[in-house]
């Protein structure tokens, strides 16, 4: 009788961890944000565990897409922008500042003296397609060298002047993102300045992850210790609007 | 009528038709459920993920301006269809162009009925994806440490020499097609077209769809770049992820089909309770 017993436990516990799970899932939209968000944090654990510091594949010329269609805005509307882009971003500046010990500002001109690096990635849209481009730019960490981070500083918030209706678009990345070499502040895209249309002048690569995460436009780079202090507190325009998941590596 | 672990039988004598057996462990039957509700979730938002982007290409990059060897969409005379290489097809009202429950007309690739959620929301189709997957490989792995254990892959679902004999494969077409199932003792064991059946799923089929789902993650594109040489690129990556999906879809279709078709009420309970009465012998 013991062992029945313990079988029929096992049973109800069994079936009913099935049906309780399921019936959550259906009734409860708090249980079901909740379950639905661990998708997201296990993915980025994961990655984070096996390949903190892999490269993204790089490609040959002879690799690279055709034609790299544009997504997302393709044309500010702030006058300021408008103003930058009329005249070639002479007076444009990248402010960097937050969580550092020396905030800098850094135009064009100086953003395209320093040591570059040439990488022909993958571009990968949330939605599905991909595009294969050449990308030439700063590495984000020799900038990050020049204003040192606090030791409190945990993300890297990045300010665009794009916005949808008025809601300023932005992105943010961690550290481990931050400082690996294949991020890079593009100003060069298959060997030509970077359009307008792509971002012009700057925009960020981030390689491990989807094309939402690269943000067109960049006029400022904020360190911090939170996302929550940005936008609607989740990390990004359309992790905000949306829901996106703030992890794009997947 | 699925992938189960038969129970050896205790009795000495040989169990006849009529006679209620032990046939599914409590894992198989937790695992059953579990997967039947997980594969419900990830082909339905599977399905509202591809709507997002209804193209595939082969290679290794691919989007709009590029040629795709699929497309399902609306034209402009406002018709749906699905296009495979330079063949196109009318779907209009099921596919591409639609009618969903309150009477609006859509352009969408599938159907409010077939994804999840019903009205189009990628940020939320990737949640449950992205997070039933975790669901499925953690009872995939377990089920295949345990089966892998109890020798229930060699023993259960490894066909016999005396199995792949054409004639014998012949002749189990043959009493298929005519729905003849076994009875009797012989109900106990898979017959060869069910350990096809398994098999193809088990080796082919769900690697497929795990690995093919890797190789579209950028973060794992950095970890495992040998995936993208082993499928040809990302696109062709999310192409294959699309066919074996449609290879899963109808397993479940013949599954169901089977199901019904063997006696849907002693099937289904023996899934549940794990007791399964055989098939009268016929004489």
């Amino acid at each position: 009788m013991a062992l029945l017993t313990r079988r029929s436990v096992l049973t109800g516990l069994g079936f009913s961890t099935i049906i309780g799970t399921t019936a959550g899932l259906v009734l409860s939209p708090s249980f079901r944000d909740l379950a639905l968000g661990s998708g997201e944090k296990l993915a980025y654990q994961t990655h984070r565990l096996i390949g903190r510091n892999a490269l993204a594949p790089e490609f040959t010329e002879a690799d690279m897409s055709p034609d790299f269609r544009t997504n997302g805005n393709t044309m500010p509307k702030s006058s300021d922008y408008q103003r930058h882009m009329e005249t070639d971003f002479a007076n444009w500046q990248l402010q960097v500042d937050g969580l550092v010990s020396t905030p800098k500002a850094f135009s064009l001109a100086a953003l395209k003296a320093m040591p570059a690096r040439t990488q022909i990635t993958r571009h990968d849209c949330v939605e599905g397609w991909s595009a294969i481009g050449k990308w030439t730019g700063v590495p984000l960490s020799a900038l990050l060298s020049q204003v040192t981070l606090l030791p409190s500083a945990r993300y890297l918030v990045l300010h665009c002047a794009d916005d949808f209706s008025g809601d300023a678009y932005y992105e943010s990345i961690d550290l481990v993102d931050a400082f690996h070499p294949q991020t890079i502040l593009a100003h060069t895209m298959n060997d030509q300045p970077l359009s307008v249309g792509h971002g012009a002048p700057l925009r960020l690569r981030v390689e491990r992850q989807l094309g939402y995460k690269q943000a067109k436009y960049i006029m400022r780079i904020e360190a911090t210790a939170t996302l929550a202090a940005t936008g609607l507190g989740k990390g990004g325009f359309w992790e905000d609007q949306i829901g996106y998941d703030w992890y794009a590596g997947i | 009528m699925s992938i189960t672990e038969p129970m050896t039988m205790p009795t000495q004598t040989a169990a006849k038709g009529g006679d209620v057996v032990d046939r599914h462990r409590l894992s198989t039957r937790l695992w059953h459920w579990t997967n039947a509700i997980t594969i419900v979730i990830m082909l339905m938002s599977g399905l509202m993920i591809f709507n997002a982007h209804p193209r595939l290409y082969w290679g290794a990059y691919g989007a709009n301006p590029d040629y795709a060897w699929l497309q399902i969409g609306a034209t402009e005379a406002n018709t749906g269809f699905v296009r495979v290489g330079s063949v196109t097809a009318d779907t209009t009202g099921v596919l591409g162009r639609w009618t969903d429950s309150d009477g609006q007309v859509r352009n969408r690739a599938f159907p409010s009925w077939a994804t999840l959620p019903q009205s189009y929301n990628l940020a939320l189709a990737r949640r449950w994806h992205l997070t039933f997957a975790w669901v499925f490989a953690v009872g995939l792995a377990a089920y295949l440490i345990r089966s892998l254990l109890n020798r229930h892959l060699q023993r259960d679902l490894l066909p016999t020499a005396e199995e792949i004999r054409p004639s014998q494969i012949w002749s189990d077409i043959k009493h298929h097609a005519k729905l003849q199932f076994p009875t009797g003792e012989a109900a106990q064991r898979y017959n060869i077209l069910q350990k096809f059946a398994y098999l193809s799923v088990l080796i082919a089929l769900i690697p497929g769809m795990i690995l093919t789902g890797f190789t579209m993650s950028p973060g794992l594109n950095a970890s495992l770049p040998w995936l993208l040489d082993l499928f040809g690129g990302r696109q062709s990556a999310r192409s294959l992820h699309f066919i074996f999906a449609m290879g899963i879809m109808a397993f479940i279709v013949v599954h169901l089909l089977m199901v019904v078709l063997a006696g849907p009420i002693n099937e289904v309970r023996s899934m549940i309770t794990g007791r399964y009465r055989l098939p009268k012998e016929k004489n």
